[in-house]
Formats: C-alpha cells, sequence, structure tokens
C-alpha cells in the first residue's frame, strides 16, 4: 500500500510539473517574451529530444549501433507532407501515417540487418539510411532534390509538447517493464538473453521500429515547421548529430539524452554563424567522451530526485521501495 | 520415456570434429554428470542441446519431441535451462533483474499495458517482483537483490546464475562447471543445494564438472566425452574403475 | 559492344584509386578490428597536400604524390596515437564512434581553414592527352593513375609477403597475443599499419584529384565509404580481396552511371555493400567464423 501512495505522489507531481511548464512557455509564447528566434530553438529542442530520446533506444538501450536514424526522419517528413500538403488531411492524420510508415521502414530494415552485429550493424543502417536519401531525390511526386514547399506551419507549442511527453512516457514505461529488461539483456548478453528464453532478433526489430516511429514523428514535426523539406535534410551527418546527442547523455539514459539534446540545440544556436566550428566541437565530443568517458555523462543511470538527494543529501540512499 | 535423448549428434569447427557420433540419454529427475579431459567437446554438447549451436548431424529429443535446430529462446520455452561455465551474467543489471528477465517468458501483462501503464502492468510487476524474490531466497541472494551483478563475488555469481536459470522453469537443468573456482566447502553446500533443488523442482540435473571426486560423489549416473566421443558410460563404480577414463585422464595429465 | 569496353576502361582507373583506399581500411581491420571512418577523410588531406605542392611549390605530380604520402603517413600515426590507442580495449562500438568523431574533425578542420570552396588541380601538373585505339579512347591520366596504383599494390605485397616487418603484420592479425609472446611490438606494427594505409589514401586522394579535378573538404566522405564498401566485398581484412573489390567497385560505378543514372551510383554502392553483408557477411574471399561460446 504504501508503495502505490508513492507510486500516485510521484505521478501527480510529475503531471503538476508537465502543466506547469507547458503554461509557463505557453504564457512566455503569448506575451512575447519567447519570440520567434527563441520558438524555432524551442521547436529543435523537442525535435532532437525525440530524436535522441528514441535513438537511444536503439543505440542506448537495446545496444545496437544504428547510424539511419535520419533516414526514418526523412519517411516520416515525407510521408506526412504527402497526406498534408499534398492530399489535404488534417496533420494528426499526417503525424499518424508519419509514424506508421518509418515503423513499417524500420521493420523492412530492421529484420534483415539486425542479424549483423556491431560495427557491420552501423554500416548497414548507414547504408539504408543513405538509401532512403537517394531513393527520395528521385522521385518526382515528391519534387526530386528540391523537396517540396510551401507546408502549413503546424507544429505548435502545444503539440510539439505533447509530442515530447508521448515519447519519453511511451519509451520510459516500455524500457520500466519486462519488455524493456527483455530489450536490455540483449545489450547485456545476447547469448544468455537467448538461452533465458529471450527471443533477441524479436526485441531487436522492436527497439528499432519503435524507435524508426518516434524518428518519423520528428520528421512530421520538422516539416511542418520550417515550410520546406528536402531528402538532402536527411543526409548521415543528420544521423551523427542524433548519435552525438545519445554519446554525450549516456548511452542508456533517457534523462542523459534529453539533457543532452537540449544542450546541443543550444549549442547550436550559438554557432549556428560558425557551422564548422559547430561541427569541430561535435568532433571531439565524440573523442573525449569516448577516450575519457565512454559511458556518457550520465552512463546508465537516470537523473532522478533520488540522485540529487544522493549528490547533495550526503548520505546513501537505498534504492529499495522498501 | 527418457527426458533427454540425443542420437548420433556430430558437430565440427572448420573440419576438426567438436563432437562425434554423440549418443545420450537421461530420465526423469536423474542426476547425470558428463566429464572429460579439457577440450574434450563437453561445452559444445551443451552447447548443441540449448540450441546456441546448430548440430552437423544428429538429433536431439525433449519428452520424444525432436527439437534439433531450433533457437535457443524456443528450447528455453520448453524447459531446457542452463549456466554457463565461464559465467554470463547481465552484468550492469542488478541481481534481481537478472532473475526477472528469466521470468520474461510468462510475462504477464501485455506491452501495451506496460506502456499504458494499466492496473495489470502493476499486478503483473508485483508478481514478478515476488517470483523473482523467492528465487534468490533459495540462494541467499535476497538480502543483495540491488546489487549489481558484476559487484558479486565469483561464488555468489554462480549461485545466481543458477536461480536465475531455475527461474525459467525449466524441467532440465544444465549446469556447466557450477563448483569451478569454488573452495572445498563451498563446492559442498553447492551440491547439497543442486540436490536440494532437483528434489524440490522435480528437475533433471545435467551437470558437467571436472571436479572427479565431486561429480563420484553427486551424481547417478556418468559419461565420460575425449575427443568428442564417449568413451564410457555408467554408475560412478563403473567409471572409477574403467581402464579408458584413466587413460584419458592420465593422458592429459602428463600431456 | 564497344561502349561496354570503353565503360570497363574508365571504371578501371576509378577502380584502382578504390582499391588503393580499401587496402588501408582493410589493413587496419584486419589488425585492430576497427572501421578506420577518417580514412576517406586522410585520403582528402593527402588530396590537399598535393594540390598545394604542385600549386605553391610547383613540383611534379610524381613529387607531389610522394609529398602527400609522407605527410598522410605521419597523420595516420598520429591519429592512431591521439584517438584510437587509448581506445584499444573498450568496446568495438566505442572505438567506431571516436573514429566517426576523427573523419568529422579532419573534415571540418580543413573546411574552417580552407573553406568549403571547389579547388582545381592544376592543369599544368598533368598535361592531358588522349590515346585512340581500336575506337576505345583512353588517356595518359588513367594510364598514370593504373599504372602507379598497380605498382603500389606490389610494393605492399612485397613488403607484406617478404620482410620481416610484413610477417609480423600478418602475425599480430593472426593472434596479437601469441604476437606478443614473439617477442613483437604490437604498438609499433600497428603504427605502421597506419602509416602505409594512409599514404597509399594519399596516393588514392592525388589520383581522385587528377580524375575528377577538383577537390574540397568533403570529397573524402563518398570515396571513402565506397572504399569501404570495396573492401567488405572482397573479404574485410584481406589485402587482396580489397585490391578486387576496388576494382569491382569502380567498374561497376562506371557501368551504372553510364547506362542508367549518375543520380543512383552512390545508392548502388550501399545496395552491394546491403546485399554483401546478408548474403555473404565475410566478402567474397572471407572464411565464416562463428562466435565462440
Amino acid at each position: 500500500m504504501q508503495d502505490k501512495k508513492r507510486t500516485w505522489g510521484k505521478f501527480i507531481l510529475e503531471v503538476i510539473f508537465l502543466v506547469a511548464l507547458f503554461t509557463l512557455v505557453q504564457y512566455l509564447i503569448t506575451v512575447g517574451i519567447l519570440n520567434r528566434y527563441y520558438q524555432i530553438n524551442l521547436t529543435l529542442m523537442g525535435i532532437n529530444i525525440i530524436l535522441a530520446v528514441s535513438l537511444n533506444l536503439i543505440n542506448g538501450f537495446t545496444g545496437q549501433l544504428s547510424l539511419g536514424h535520419a533516414g526514418f526522419m526523412a519517411i516520416g517528413a515525407f510521408a506526412s507532407v504527402i497526406m498534408t500538403t499534398l492530399l489535404d488531411y488534417p496533420f494528426i492524420i499526417g503525424i499518424i501515417i508519419a509514424m506508421l510508415a518509418a515503423a513499417l521502414a524500420g521493420f523492412i530494415i530492421g529484420v534483415p540487418t539486425l542479424r549483423l552485429k556491431g560495427d557491420y550493424l552501423a554500416i548497414a543502417t548507414l547504408g539504408f539510411g543513405e538509401i532512403i536519401r537517394v531513393v527520395l531525390q528521385n522521385i518526382d511526386y515528391t519534387g526530386g532534390p528540391a523537396g517540396i514547399s510551401g507546408i502549413a506551419k503546424m507544429t505548435t507549442w502545444p503539440v510539439l509538447f505533447i509530442a515530447v511527453v508521448v515519447t519519453i512516457v511511451v519509451i520510459v514505461n516500455m524500457i520500466n517493464s519486462s519488455y524493456g529488461r527483455a530489450i536490455i539483456s540483449v545489450r547485456e548478453d545476447e547469448v544468455a538473453a537467448e538461452v533465458m528464453g529471450i527471443n533477441t532478433t524479436k526485441y531487436k526489430v522492436l527497439a528499432f521500429v519503435v524507435g524508426a516511429a518516434f524518428a518519423g514523428l520528428a520528421g512530421a514535426l520538422y516539416a511542418h515547421y520550417f515550410y520546406i523539406v528536402k531528402p538532402e535534410t536527411f543526409n548521415f551527418l543528420k544521423s551523427f548529430d542524433i548519435l552525438v546527442m545519445v554519446v554525450l547523455g549516456g548511452l542508456g539514459s533517457t534523462t542523459g539524452a534529453v539533457i543532452a539534446a537540449i544542450f546541443i540545440t543550444v549549442l547550436n544556436a550559438f554557432l549556428q554563424e560558425y557551422a564548422a566550428v559547430r561541427m569541430i566541437i561535435y568532433a571531439l565530443i565524440l573523442i573525449i567522451v569516448m577516450i575519457y568517458r565512454p559511458q556518457g555523462l550520465l552512463g546508465n543511470k537516470e537523473l532522478s530526485r533520488k540522485s540529487f538527494n544522493r549528490i547533495w543529501g550526503g548520505k546513501h540512499v537505498s534504492s529499495t521501495n522498501k | 520415456m527418457s527426458h533427454l535423448q540425443i542420437n548420433n549428434l556430430s558437430k565440427s569447427f572448420g573440419g576438426l570434429s567438436a563432437v562425434l557420433e554423440f549418443d545420450f540419454t537421461i530420465s526423469q529427475q536423474e542426476l547425470v554428470g558428463l566429464i572429460g579431459p579439457n577440450g574434450a567437446g563437453k561445452t559444445t554438447v551443451f552447447n548443441l542441446i540449448t540450441g546456441v549451436y546448430k548440430p552437423d548431424q544428429g538429433k536431439i529429443y525433449l519428452e520424444g519431441k525432436d527439437i534439433t535446430g531450433l533457437p535457443p529462446y524456443d528450447i528455453c520455452k520448453k524447459g531446457i535451462a542452463r549456466t554457463f561455465q565461464n559465467i554470463r551474467l547481465f552484468n550492469d543489471l542488478s541481481v534481481l533483474d537478472n532473475v526477472k528477465i528469466a521470468l520474461h517468458t510468462d510475462v504477464p501483462y501485455s506491452l501495451s499495458a506496460s506502456v499504458l501503464r494499466l492496473p495489470s502492468f502493476f499486478r503483473g510487476e508485483e508478481k514478478m517482483h515476488q517470483q523473482a524474490l523467492e528465487y534468490l531466497k533459495i540462494f541467499g541472494l535476497d538480502t543483495i537483490k540491488d546489487e549489481i551483478a558484476s559487484s558479486l563475488p565469483y561464488g555468489e555469481q554462480r549461485r545466481l546464475e543458477i536461480a536465475r536459470a531455475l527461474a525459467t522453469r525449466p524441467t532440465l537443468l544444465i549446469l556447466d562447471e557450477p563448483a569451478a573456482g569454488m573452495n572445498p566447502n563451498e563446492t559442498k553446500e553447492l551440491m547439497e543445494l543442486i540436490n536440494w533443488i532437483r528434489d524440490e523442482f522435480n528437475l533433471t540435473i545435467l551437470l558437467i564438472e571436472h571436479d572427479m571426486s565431486l561429480v563420484m560423489g553427486v551424481c547417478e549416473r556418468i559419461y565420460v566425452l575425449d575427443y568428442g566421443q564417449i568413451i564410457a558410460e555408467g554408475i560412478p563404480e563403473e567409471i572409477r574403475n574403467n581402464k579408458r577414463v584413466i587413460e584419458a585422464y592420465l593422458g592429459e595429465e602428463v600431456g | 559492344m564497344l561502349e561496354f569496353i570503353q565503360q570497363l576502361i574508365n571504371g578501371l582507373s576509378l577502380g584502382a584509386i578504390y582499391a588503393l583506399i580499401a587496402l588501408g581500411y582493410t589493413m587496419v581491420y584486419g589488425i585492430i578490428l576497427l572501421i578506420n571512418f577518417a580514412h576517406g577523410d586522410i585520403m582528402m588531406v593527402g588530396a590537399y597536400v598535393g594540390f598545394f605542392s604542385i600549386s605553391l611549390l610547383g613540383s611534379n605530380i610524381i613529387v607531389a604524390m610522394v609529398f602527400a604520402m609522407v605527410t598522410c603517413a605521419l597523420l595516420g600515426v598520429v591519429i592512431e596515437k591521439v584517438a584510437y590507442r587509448p581506445l584499444r580495449n573498450s568496446t568495438r562500438i566505442a572505438a567506431l564512434i571516436t573514429a566517426i568523431g576523427m573523419s568529422l574533425f579532419l573534415e571540418y578542420v580543413t573546411l574552417y581553414f580552407l573553406t568549403a570552396q571547389q579547388r582545381v588541380y592544376p592543369a599544368s601538373a598533368f598535361p592531358l592527352h588522349k590515346y585512340e585505339i581500336a575506337g576505345l579512347v583512353i588517356s595518359n591520366k588513367d594510364i598514370f593513375i593504373i599504372v602507379s596504383a598497380v605498382i603500389m599494390m606490389i610494393i605492399l605485397q612485397y613488403i607484406i609477403k617478404r620482410t620481416k616487418t610484413g610477417k609480423a603484420m600478418r602475425a599480430v592479425s593472426l593472434d596479437k597475443e601469441a604476437a606478443v609472446l614473439m617477442g613483437i611490438s604490437v604498438d609499433r606494427i600497428v603504427s605502421i599499419t597506419f602509416a602505409i594505409g594512409s599514404a597509399l589514401a594519399a596516393a588514392a586522394g592525388v589520383m581522385i584529384g587528377l580524375y575528377y579535378n577538383a577537390i574540397n573538404p568533403l570529397m573524402g566522405i563518398i570515396p571513402g565509404l565506397k572504399a569501404f564498401v570495396a573492401a567488405v566485398l572482397g573479404g574485410i581484412g584481406l589485402i587482396p580481396g580489397a585490391m578486387v573489390g576496388g576494382f569491382l567497385m569502380g567498374i561497376l560505378e562506371t557501368l551504372v552511371s553510364g547506362y542508367w543514372s549518375s543520380m543512383y551510383r552512390d545508392a548502388v554502392a550501399f545496395g552491394v555493400l546491403i546485399l554483401i553483408l546478408l548474403i555473404k557477411p565475410t566478402g567474397l574471399f572471407g572464411k565464416n567464423t562463428g562466435e565462440k561460446v
């Protein structure tokens, strides 16, 4: 009973926090304190959080290095734009189709490639990501290399906020369940997991499909904020961008991914005029993090109130519920 | 009907025979030992039974049903669980989570229930939590359930691996050198424990062990493997006095 | 038919370039199991060094190539020491991510200092002649590229098969621990491998400069990836495999752009890669080895 009360208490606190955050930002937008520039970066931040958290499901929790996340984002972007701009359906249909299309692509790509291990998988996913882009560049219906422009701006703050919250809640809930433990067991020791009854291929594909679906969501949000989508936007450098966030935050830490996504977005905003410097910093982040802290800033730990207690309370707080 | 029956099983790696025409049978609730010098192919036999390797030829029957070539997770679901010679725990996870993963084959709620946090999720998690604790209690690990698996001392890691295997609710338990690296006292305790869980869970147990005296003491029947082939089979008394077995072991010590 | 043979000839020089780059990938992979993502960018640096030694120092193409090879050999050794050596004992994923970081680093440091501007390889370095034989056109550039690539491959084969260093390299790639016990310094061998691989990439860089006439800081990415595909195609870790794979990729690419669309030539490379990985991940000449449990 004690446990149940605590769970509810935590839940209510979280809801209050989210409502407050939403209302605050909405207020700042309405009164004009958050001007267009801030709003653009806020949107990018939300999209990056979705991308980082979803890639982290694949790279961090499942331990399968995927370098093709931008490809799924591209599929989501184009699928949603086809629905809304070319076929005049409402945005929500565009979003749903984007996620389904990306999930389907994730399934089609995941089933054969996830048999590959480690660096081979990384290269194969990189290859698929690039193939998606090149194919999109050659489809006349979606405008070829020029892409589609004149997309209505539908990614508003409420839409963005709901999308980010849904992404995090779905992935966190999934990870903190028996299914999540099965996914993590794949990362820990594939052979042992199989012998313990875990169909590792199934869980790898599951993680890949769910990750792809949310990358598709990010693509849809992106396309409906910036008026135009071009296949070139989703090249493998975009995949590396997302990888930087996941690596920096810690492979296997959702809070780490969120923090890193926010940090990288802010960094990008400051370095907008200096694209080369930005990329040099990214490169150094990858190299230095891998050499000195290969588990990333948070490793596979989550940042929670408990960890704050641990840091500032000075005394050891055991992680038991009792 | 025998619990597990193996006919004419062979496996070679790059032209080198690891297991050759292996025949084997074990009855319900029997405790059988598989011994042999280093490199005799014992672990390969285990890997073939549990589906980690695919055999080149031969058949494996579990309770009369052909399980040859099935993937490991299917074989596990059909009731075979194992441990590893070189301990393969989920190192970064807690002791409790290691066992919970083994319980996943019977997960009592759906994926959507966990995403939506439906009541069935909370009930199911509570049930899994209690079940996992029970398995840990058997091995005296419940007091350290929140420790990270890799931080445990060697003996506890071995016991956790057995607890985890047991949590998949097998009918046949395969132990690969469960007492390796343990002192005589620990080994004795472990063997008592193995006997106890066999009776408690009605298990059939097959184990590989290096320590001859130990195998002789606990196993009802013994198979001896050398260069991938069975060279002797029988009760401990017979094995002790078998000339070929002595040769195989002496040969190893000299070489 | 004549057109087909012409395409083959065109593909041959491109293939020689890919083969040179693929050799570096495959040698490094053979020794430390790392996909050196930055390898294509070392080639790019080689192309720039060649460019500047021609345009600023007025050296001829041979001198430029040697200069580029020496510079990049040093660069390769430094990169390995600074970025890869500390990760020798960590996971392969960590090493791969570092290599991606190193690749971005080389690209954008070059971009920062030399800008994204295309630079045209000085025509004076290599006056173009075209020869027509039985209806087929071949240029002195193509001949130069193919001949010098083949010479380098022969030298490489000699080093690996006949010299003590080559023997040590093969020993390290077979069994690192045993090699150490035999008194071989693994660090030294890894350094030499990086030096040789990077030098070959630099030569390829100068050749790409000649082949496409233009160079830019991001030019290493695509040929690098294609050469990697070539290495995988031939069986990664196998030196003859990289050579054959390189030529095959070059020919395939010219055929695809000749008969289909040059838009697809990059996608085809990845398609080939995925097909091999799915059908025979060990490549054309590789042997299968399962994971030991």
